[in-house]
């Protein structure tokens, strides 16, 4: 038996983020890069240490290689425990069957065993498409407070994009009375952020009944959430007032990315009593040379800039060459720019070399018609010919790109 | 059995009076250097790259930030079960004073005696290079040496502390070997790294001790040169010696040259240092920078021209920067004019300070100083 724990978390991390095409072709979301030196999962990882939650289990299915690899053994982040830490569960066969995971609560079902180790009150489940900073501790608290079931965070939405999210209907006290999944015409601009604090005796009952439900799609939005409310539990909003967003479209990854630049977006990753931990590339300083031009963005350690940086994020080990010029972009670890290359509004993926005098994207004011204006995306160790165009919100994947080349 | 036959001793604190303003509060080997690293990186990421996964350090005195940086030995994956990091500071049994190489090697005689390795490898922490050790051993055994020194050929170091400078047969003996010698032009200069045989290491110590000996390169070396079998093998990739203030800012700014950044962060063979998790260097709206090394965690607003920036420097609007070495965490405000200052850890510098050195002479600003 293990020491008991107050708190578990469960970190939902196997979905394929389909929405992020060539991005998550070879890697789960979580593990997309995000912001120079991250990837996805480095937030709610660190949120939970910050938070003081030091047993986390992470539920891998969708191409877990990249992703296992990071977690390690949770060291980055000082989830290294000796009775606790970071535990990877992917999907299992046991003596009866083998299931994969059919949805999050399923999930989370096929590993109550593992929860119940450490013997915990509260389960805090938690999602690895979101970036953001908060203290789940406080969270626990409130559940605490007032004595719920289940407590979900709740961040307000502009009302125009209401209808895109769950939205929660409370009380004066804080307590919902009802869910909207996505309403046409919502009632409140209170959002779900996918995260809950459950009392684990409760969750566990709620999850076994699911489990027996044939009816049911073992999801916590869909059928866990609406079957304890109408059961009559207590459930609590909490409110969350800060940076939060979902990075599970293109559009919203770039925008995320590029908040990072923004003077007046509340996100601040040198925060040194909210550190966001990382596995960090052992490389040396970054060297901006004589003649390069660097302004508004973030460029990380392992970097050679010869060339023309404008209001970008640049990760680990990217080189970009004299006379190429890079704006409004993101450029993932290892990418190349050759001399003479133009990459405007683009993400380029791990690896990716944009050959001499190749133009990638568009910037929205050059462009006509901008229903068909968009993000243009390079995929992972694409090599893109010298004075190739790629046009705006195309999206090149490496395994086509690179065979019609040769 | 495994293949590890070399132990790695590393001497923190030599010629820390060398560079007095650095190593007022911390040894030689903890000196910040290059944007995220401190000098001891060096040799010990060149030992576990070269497979020496058992390095004992050997500590004098200000050891305080040493320990801090090293911790466990983690960051350079030397936290183990079977080998790994141990710090070896003063331990005084033999009633003398830990003063030389050969005090500080007679001081640690039980850590080498329990060493199980056949060769040991000698280093002190106040030179920059990227070596492969493992070619040095291949040398070492091939010739059935006794004792191999490194050495590299060019100009000797103008500040080195009593260099040694050796004359070799074809095969690379040692023919002889002069400290300090008054000579023009190139020659074979020691870089104070050696390997040694265990046991004939152990010898020398105890004869040394037995006949109140101490210096290394005298009595060690110069008087075993004929009694053991003394080669020397050629280092010639980039090597520099900090031999003084002058040297460390140069050996800072000569990371500028693209031929020196390759050799010294070759990614076969990186140089490992302490996590600090910083986020990305952020520049602003109006940054503009020239031929700089930048770290993470700095956040540039003025202008930058041949720096190194170290980590969680930030830069104020409107301040210029020419020929610096700004170390980790100092604050410069606004509106302010620094040319050839090496700036120590946690300074600030208010808004509107001017502060010129020049080429030959940088100014440096201690520790934590408010200007």
């Amino acid at each position: 038996m293990l020491p008991k724990q107050e708190v578990v978390a469960m970190l939902l991390a196997g979905g394929q983020g389909s929405r992020l095409g060539v991005l998550t072709k070879n890697l789960a979301k979580p593990a997309v890069p995000y912001g120079g030196k991250y990837r996805i999962i480095d937030f709610p990882l660190s949120n939970c240490i910050n938070s003081g939650i030091e047993t986390v289990g992470v539920l891998t299915q969708y191409q877990p290689l990249i992703l296992n690899e990071y977690i390690g053994n949770g060291q980055p982040w000082d989830l290294d425990r000796m009775n606790a830490g970071v535990t990877v569960l992917p999907p299992y066969q046991n003596s009866k069957k083998f299931d994969w995971y059919k949805g999050t609560a399923n999930a989370i079902y096929q590993n109550i065993a593992f929860v119940d180790r450490y013997d915990p009150d509260y389960v805090v489940i938690l999602s690895g498409d979101h970036i953001y900073k908060m203290d789940y501790s406080e969270m626990v608290a409130y559940h605490k407070e007032n004595n719920a079931a289940c407590t979900i965070a709740e961040i307000e939405v502009p009302m125009e994009e209401a209808s895109r999210f769950g939205i929660l209907n409370t009380n004066p006290d804080g307590s919902i009375y009802e869910f909207d999944e996505k309403p046409k015409v919502p009632k409140s601009n209170k959002a779900s952020m996918g995260i809950y604090v459950f009392t684990w005796e409760k969750l566990r009952k709620y999850l076994i009944e699911d489990e027996a439900d044939p009816n049911s799609s073992n999801d916590f939005g869909h059928d866990i959430l609406p079957k304890m409310l109408n059961a009559g539990e207590r459930m609590m909003a909490f409110e969350f007032n800060g940076y939060w967003k979902d990075v599970g479209t293109i559009d919203s990854l770039w925008e995320s990315n590029m908040d990072l630049l923004n003077p007046k977006v509340e996100m601040k990753l040198n925060d040194k009593e909210w550190r966001i931990y990382s596995r960090n590339p052992i490389r040396p300083p970054h060297f901006i040379a004589e003649k390069a031009s660097v302004q508004a963005a973030l460029i990380t350690e392992g970097c050679s800039i010869y060339g023309t940086v404008d209001s970008s994020v640049i990760f680990s080990n990217v080189v970009i060459e004299a006379g190429a010029t890079v704006s409004d972009s993101i450029i993932m670890p290892g990418a190349i720019v050759k001399s003479g290359a133009t990459v405007q509004y683009a993400i380029v993926g791990e690896d990716a070399v944009i050959g001499e005098g190749a133009v990638i994207g568009k910037r929205p004011e050059d462009v006509d018609d901008l229903e068909n204006w968009g993000i243009a995306v390079v995929g992972e160790d694409c090599i893109i010919k010298p004075g190739k165009v790629i046009a705006p919100k195309e999206m090149i994947d490496a395994e086509q790109n690179n065979k019609e080349a040769e | 059995m495994r293949a590890n036959s070399v132990v790695g001793i590393l001497f923190s604190n030599v010629h820390d009076e060398k560079l007095p303003e650095l190593t007022q509060k911390r040894t030689m080997a903890s000196v910040p250097f290059g944007g995220r690293y401190r000098l001891i990186d060096f040799p010990l990421s060149n030992m576990v790259n070269s497979g020496i996964y058992s390095v004992g350090v050997v500590t004098k005195s200000n050891f305080q930030s040493l320990m801090d940086h090293l911790g466990s030995g983690k960051s350079w994956d030397l936290s183990r079960k079977r080998e790994g990091l141990s710090l070896l500071p003063p331990f005084n049994d033999n009633g003398r004073e830990n003063n030389s190489r050969v005090d500080a090697l007679a001081s640690i005689r039980n850590f080498l005696t329990s060493a199980k390795e056949k060769y040991v490898l000698l280093s002190d922490c106040d030179i920059v290079c990227n070596i492969d050790y493992k070619k040095v051993l291949d040398f070492h055994i091939k010739n059935k040496a006794d004792i191999t020194a490194i050495y590299s050929y060019g100009q000797v170091p103008k500040d080195m502390n009593e260099p040694t400078v050796y004359s070799l047969e074809l095969d690379g003996q040692v023919r002889d070997l002069l400290i300090n010698p008054k000579i023009e032009g190139p020659a074979n200069y020691g870089l104070n790294m050696y390997i040694f045989d265990r046991r004939v290491l152990l010898q020398i110590i105890d004869d040394c001790a037995s006949r109140n000996l101490s210096n290394f390169k005298r009595d060690v070396l110069q008087r075993n040169m004929f009694n053991y079998r003394f080669f020397a093998y050629q280092f010639d990739g980039y090597s520099k010696v900090i031999g003084s203030m002058r040297d460390y800012y140069d050996a800072n700014m000569e990371l500028m040259q693209c031929d020196v950044r390759q050799q010294l962060f070759n990614p076969k063979r990186p140089i490992y240092t302490k996590v600090r998790d910083d986020m990305p260097a952020h520049y602003g709206m109006n940054s503009c920078l020239n031929n700089s090394m930048v770290a993470d965690g700095s956040i540039i607003e003025g202008e930058v021209d041949d720096c190194v920036l170290f980590r969680g420097v930030h830069v104020g609007k409107g301040s210029k920067l020419d020929h610096c070495v700004i170390m980790q965490d100092v604050v410069i405000g606004e509106n302010c004019n620094l040319s050839h200052v090496v700036i120590d850890k946690d300074c600030t510098i208010k808004d509107g300070t001017s502060i010129n050195g020049t080429d030959s002479y940088p100014v440096s600003i201690s520790k934590g100083s408010v200007v």
